[in-house]
């Protein structure tokens, strides 16, 4: 699944840092039909979650409520460099993840 | 019973469903899932929303709750409610003392003119909300490409 | 409508009259070109500006990976043959006549032309993530460049018949692409503001579609909006249209990936 994380490549220790996530996915609601009046099945990024060299410090559980290709912005206090890991999951069991490093200094 | 007591009791009778449906709040009943009935302030939550969207598939929100974020005082979840949507549950988000900052930024899916409410559970146990209107007009011209 | 009436009759006539088709009138001049995201909402317009999360920008990154993948029988990527940095004007210069079959090719057909002819790979669908991916990327290399096509010798047949079609009444509506976009632009239609019906900004993220489409596809969109039937797509009628387009549009920058509504 396609993905663009956004962070700063470097932080100072104790930092509060921006956290953009771009999904491509449909997001499809399940109450759509095709061109010829079939029900298009429901199938949504239920869960996301956002691991600092290891521990969870966001998580979100999404519905149809949010829009396709989801867009997630949001902060993690800047500890030591490591990993922010990015994973996902739909409704069809399809994964998803990406990494990104950081630099922290201080 | 006397005649009087009966056409008291009709008049209420007659008063109470005009004002319940007044009343009623179309979340509340979702909202008390999350919070067991506990009661959930106005305060802290700011919900923040374009006036009219530009198209219902995808209207950004922000939602930013006033709280130091420190271990022993932050935000621990903001959930996010329609109260037209055919799925009034939109998303949760899950923070923490590691966030440094309660701020979510999103775009969602809005099924027509309607109320969004986001409410905020805090460490300390409390719910906090806001709640922000929202008009949503269909697009001119139908698409069927 | 008594004295008034008169003048209001011949200015309604006028404005839903067969808009002139002369030599090279333009129905909107060059001075007074404006892009679509001039007639978006703020949010939009701030979404289309971000780099990051203007969500085209999923179909343009896929298309810089595209770009460098061989295929078909030869093996070949389109990085095998192009720099990259000659790519810089390349989406502002079509629709273009291809000296070698005479045929007027869009960016998407030039793409599978390439890959046909000198890639021995199969064509990539109308619409698919693919097509849209590798032209979202090719029009993103020539982003702010303004668009520069040629009407001269054998373009200028298809020139002429894009120019008939876009003025053409069609549909339940009775309209043509004129009456919207060349007499009424500007104006309201429900709660949503007409533009002027440039080209510029496709490949694009649409908000009505949920998705990336083709300028194709955005004139299937109109053309269902007013109850005429949809051309299949890849039909000639589109190709000249786009080059219509894209002369009535001269000048204006390259905007892709846009976003919307």
């Amino acid at each position: 699944m396609a993905a663009r994380i956004q962070i700063p490549r470097q932080a100072k220790r104790g930092e509060v840092i921006e956290v953009r996530v771009l999904i491509q996915h449909p997001m499809e609601t399940g109450f759509r039909h095709d061109d010829v009046g079939r029900l298009i099945k429901r199938n949504v990024i239920n869960a996301f979650s956002c691991r600092y060299s290891g521990v969870e410090v966001f998580r979100a559980d999404l519905s149809s409520g949010i829009a396709a290709n989801p867009y997630l912005q949001f902060y993690t206090v800047a500890e030591a460099s490591g990993n922010l890991e990015f994973t996902w999951i739909d409704d069809e069991r399809v994964q998803g993840s990406e990494r990104q490093p950081i630099a922290v200094s201080g | 019973m006397k005649r009087r007591e009966f056409l008291a009791g009709l008049a209420g009778t007659l008063a109470s469903p005009g004002a319940a449906l007044a009343q009623a709040d179309p979340l509340e009943s979702i909202i008390r899932v999350l919070t067991n009935g506990a009661p959930v302030r106005k305060g802290k939550v700011t919900l923040e929303l374009p006036q009219l969207a530009d198209n219902g598939n995808s209207v950004p929100i922000r939602i930013t709750v006033d709280s130091p974020m420190t271990a022993t005082d932050h935000v621990k979840s903001i959930h996010l409610y329609s109260d037209r949507n055919p799925v009034p549950n939109m998303a949760s988000f899950y923070l923490g003392p590691r966030a440094g900052k309660a701020e979510i930024n999103s775009r969602v899916r809005l099924a027509g003119s309607q109320r969004v409410t986001a409410v905020a559970q805090l460490s300390d146990g409390t719910f906090w909300s806001d709640t922000a209107p929202i008009v949503v007009t269909l697009s001119a011209c139908l698409d069927e490409s | 409508m008594r004295r008034g009436g008169r003048v209001a009759r011949l200015l309604l006539a006028a404005a839903f009259a067969a808009p002139g088709a002369q030599a090279q009138e333009r129905g909107i001049p060059l001075d007074q070109l404006k892009s679509g995201s001039e007639f978006l909402g703020q949010d939009l317009r701030a979404l289309q500006a971000d780099e990051f999360a203007n969500p085209g920008m999923l179909w343009v990154e896929r298309g810089a990976k595209l770009w460098r993948e061989p295929a078909g029988k030869k093996s070949l990527a389109c990085a095998s043959c192009h720099k990259e940095v000659n790519m810089r004007w390349v989406a502002a210069r079509y629709p273009r006549i291809d000296s070698r079959s005479g045929k007027l090719l869009n960016l998407e057909g030039r793409i599978n032309l390439c890959r046909a002819q000198r890639m021995g790979a199969e064509p990539l669908r109308y619409e698919s993530d693919e097509l849209l991916a590798l032209t979202a990327y090719l029009a993103r290399q020539s982003r702010g460049a303004p668009i520069a096509v040629s009407i001269d010798g054998p373009a200028r047949a298809h020139f002429e018949a894009g120019r008939a079609s876009y003025n053409l009444r069609r549909g339940q509506m009775n309209l043509a692409c004129a009456h919207c976009h060349d007499t009424n632009w500007g104006k309201r239609l429900l709660s949503e503001t007409i533009s002027q019906g440039h080209p510029n900004a496709y490949p694009a993220y649409r908000l009505e579609w949920q998705t990336m489409g083709s300028l194709e596809r955005r004139m299937r969109a109109c053309l269902s909006g007013i109850r005429a039937e949809m051309l299949p797509y890849g039909s000639q009628e589109y190709f000249d249209l786009e080059l219509y387009l894209a002369w009535r549009a001269q000048g204006l920058p390259i905007e892709t990936p846009g976003v919307r509504r």
